[in-house]
């Protein structure tokens, strides 16, 4: 049974159709990174699974529970790490989880809360009030939050970003062991790393849909070949570079101050300049080239 | 869900859901009790000392045979219920949902909407129950006679309580910007207890004014906790129930424009 089954799911705001007839399927016990530049239709997607917004059509399950008419049932089972950090700051930090673990109707409300605070490492920072912790402790104990009743699902809404890259790590470690336990994750990102570490399937979207999805490498094969290269000039000669490779018919795109030219192992004799640096193809390329936006 | 089946137990109006949106509000009570308390003590106290004791002493000695210094602090009951549920529940309500995404995350739990709204009209009706009853004790201090009557008085303040605080959470589902608040302080709250009957008897009012001042739900709750402190009539049941109808509408009306609020 897939943990996510959603069929020609459209959610309009008013003239603006965010999720458009998205078809999307989530096997059990898999990493789905959700991959896609601001605006896509991602965190609309999130909301639609946790029952936060209702569909203008299409068929969306969860752990086969029918949305949003047993949005409830649906969300007992399932794990919520928000983009935005909604901790009661002035709370402590076991407060915080203990008042989720009553929320998710867990048991031993005690225990459920120990446990999250070795998960988080927070467990000497337990009686400190949110305010008092560091950014990545923030972060950690959201994400413990979440997990505090063992959800079978666990939806990553951007998990780390306006992170520094060292909390970012610590992050990663903590949805990789979550991974590895064999919980289902659907984890929207903007950030390509993090779906290349993190995610066994990426699928990526664009105004509202998936327009391709696969393994990373799979989708790196099928769209960008197997290298790629850079090169960094003067806009002229990156102008220049840029019509020579496109008449070679390959496919160039931008890459912040350079340009990339996707294939780049296909490519004709003079059609990538000598300067060029030669790289492996990367789901970056991919990314780009499927929705046109730089990626971060 | 720690091997439970979720789908045999999950329904409307569950009590954990309820108690457990409770329990966040009293976790955070906990971080600013004093200063509230500290208000809703002190509040009492200075405005028994200006309207009672300097109106008294100068203008007006007693209303319907009391001493106006015990018809104020009885009075002052009703103004201590709306500003400690009107007010909390639109500012609160706003900043949770606004600035503070708090409603996101409990939603994603397995809580709804009529839930959410029920567990913060329950806690703003509890406390301001508490709250409610300061005035007459305040005013015990200054010499109103003690009677089993006002043992009804944090009952009273509950319901009113209740249609206050729904009041207040429909208003900040309603208004687009924090300042909006400003009318409707200045359209409701303050005409509400001004013509509650607080500090002045409102067989006083124009008659219009009079019809409007008996469908205040403030001015119910003056003449209840007076009733309790000098004698109940008969009519205070109609009161009563008049008060626990507005607390039901008001939960209504809350929920329904709390949902389109909250969910998109």
């Amino acid at each position: 049974m897939a943990a996510i089954e959603l069929r020609g799911v459209v959610k309009r705001f008013g003239p603006i159709t965010a999720v458009d007839g998205l078809d999307l399927d989530v096997p059990e016990g898999i990493c789905l990174g959700l991959l896609g530049p601001n605006g896509a239709g991602k965190s609309t997607t999130m909301r639609l699974l946790t029952g936060q917004a209702l569909p203008d059509a299409g068929e969306l399950r969860a752990l086969g529970h029918d949305l949003p008419g047993d949005s409830k049932a649906a969300r007992a089972e399932m794990g919520v790490v928000p983009q935005l950090d909604n901790l009661d700051v002035d709370v402590t930090v076991e407060e915080n989880l203990a008042i989720f673990a009553r929320l998710y109707r867990v048991p031993d409300v005690g225990a459920a809360v120990d446990k999250a605070l070795d998960l988080a490492r927070l467990r000497e920072r337990r009686g400190a009030a949110v305010d008092e912790l560091s950014g990545g402790m923030r972060r950690r104990l959201l994400l413990a939050r979440g997990l505090i009743h063992e959800p079978k699902l666990v939806l990553l809404d951007e998990p780390t970003v306006g992170l520094d890259p060292q909390i970012r790590t610590q992050l990663w470690t903590l949805i990789d062991g979550l991974r590895s336990r064999g919980t289902t994750i659907l984890m929207s990102t903007h950030y390509i790393e993090e779906a290349e570490r993190l995610a066994d399937e990426v699928a990526v979207m664009a105004n509202g849909r998936v327009i391709s999805r696969g393994r990373p490498v799979e989708l790196i094969r099928e769209h960008a070949g197997r290298e790629t290269a850079e090169i960094y000039a003067p806009p002229q000669r990156l102008a220049e570079a840029r019509a020579i490779a496109e008449a070679d018919g390959l496919r160039v795109r931008p890459a912040g101050p350079a340009i990339a030219i996707v294939g780049s192992e296909r490519a004709g004799n003079g059609a990538v300049p000598d300067e060029a640096v030669r790289r492996a193809a990367s789901l970056e390329d991919v990314f780009v080239l499927l929705t046109g936006e730089e990626a971060e | 869900m720690n091997g439970d089946n979720p789908k045999a137990r999950l329904h409307r109006l569950e009590p954990a859901a309820i108690g457990g949106v409770m329990s966040r509000e009293l976790a955070n009570f906990r971080t600013y009790w004093r200063g509230t308390t500290f208000s809703s003590v002190l509040e009492p106290i200075v405005y028994l000392l200006a309207f009672g004791l300097g109106l008294s002493a100068t203008l007006v000695d007693e209303v319907a045979g009391v001493p106006y210094v015990q018809y104020v602090g009885t009075g002052m009951v009703a103004t201590a219920v709306i500003f400690s549920s009107a007010l909390p529940a639109m500012f609160g309500t706003f900043v949770k949902h606004r600035f503070q995404n708090t409603y996101d995350a409990i939603l994603a739990a397995p809580v709804d909407v009529e839930e959410l709204v029920s567990a913060e009209m329950l806690w703003i009706g509890v406390r301001a129950s508490i709250y409610g009853c300061v005035p007459l004790l305040v005013t015990i201090g200054f010499g109103l006679d003690p009677m089993p009557g006002m043992l009804l008085t944090p009952l009273f303040c509950f319901a009113t309580a209740l249609g206050f605080a729904g009041f207040g959470v429909a208003m900040a589902a309603t208004v687009a910007k924090i300042d909006q608040f400003n009318y409707v302080t200045a359209l409701f709250v303050t005409p509400l207890f001004l013509v509650s009957g607080a500090f002045f008897p409102i067989d006083q009012l124009p008659q219009g004014v009079q019809v409007v001042a008996q469908l205040n739900p403030l001015h119910q709750l003056v003449e209840l906790v007076r009733g309790g402190a000098f004698g109940f009539e008969a009519v205070d049941l109609l009161r009563f129930a008049g008060l626990v109808a507005f607390a039901l509408v008001m939960w209504r009306i809350a929920v329904s424009r709390m949902y389109k609020r909250l969910i998109d």
